[in-house]
């Protein structure tokens, strides 16, 4: 497992993502793959970055591990602000015409379409949310 | 990511190279806010474009509603979509909120 510990601040963004993709080379990860964790691991990111701490700057800590049968990679990011369940936001509803559409909830709508399996905790004071995503698929 | 922008006429093209996402977003969403004043058509030329997250599809909704609202022929149309861009656009069913080419 590896593991980026870093100031939740969203100009931090490049060197999280940074990080993750140099896990992801490092097995090969197919690049639209890459490209659906990026957006996801931006994603959650971001959110952190932007709402887990009130005034205070607080840490973000992301862990990577690579799981060999099937080949898959999981992600996961504990902070220690609010309390704050990502997972219970209704999704978007995509159908509707664009003039009625709204801009928000779309980034965890897009986690969860794309990663695998999406799991929100809460345990001793932080927020742990880990995504997983097989490798082997285009 | 850079911005390069062409107007002729009623019609602006703008062209999106590199990566749109969180940190890049808020600086093509204030370009456009910038240039919408008298164009009907809005082209977004998105054939370098290598990422593009949510924060980057907020910003091509946002436009596809301006173009909408501001005058009855305004429409948004975007082009030259990159294969990971247009698998992030059909992911979240945008690819029916505007013209892609």
């Amino acid at each position: 497992m590896k593991e980026l510990v870093i100031d939740a601040k969203r100009e931090n963004l490049p060197a999280v993502l940074a990080f993750v993709d140099e896990q992801l080379e490092a097995v090969e990860c197919p690049m639209l793959t890459q490209t659906s964790i990026d957006v996801a691991v931006e994603e959650v990111f971001i959110n952190i970055a932007s709402y887990a701490y009130d005034t205070e700057i607080g840490t973000a800590t992301v862990q990577v591990t690579v799981l060999q049968d099937p080949l898959s990679v999981e992600i996961t990011f504990i902070d220690n602000g609010t309390q704050y369940d990502p997972l219970a936001k209704e999704d978007p509803d995509i159908t509707l015409p664009k003039q009625k559409r709204k801009k928000g909830g779309l980034g965890i709508f897009m986690v969860k379409k794309t990663m695998d399996d999406v799991v929100y905790e809460y345990k001793y004071g932080k927020n742990i949310l880990t995504i997983k995503k097989k490798l082997n698929e285009e | 990511m850079d911005i390069k922008m062409k107007k002729n006429g009623t019609e602006l093209t703008v062209e999106v190279i590199g990566r749109l996402d969180s940190l890049t977003a808020p600086e093509l969403e204030d370009k456009l806010e910038e240039s919408y004043e008298g164009i009907e058509k809005l082209i977004l030329d998105l054939g370098k474009l290598e990422y593009i997250s949510s924060a980057g599809l907020r910003v091509l909704l946002g436009a596809a509603q301006t173009m909408e609202e501001q005058s009855d022929e305004g429409e948004l149309i975007v082009r030259n979509l990159t294969k990971p861009v247009r698998d992030v656009i059909e992911l979240v069913g945008f690819d029916s909120a505007f013209t892609i080419e």
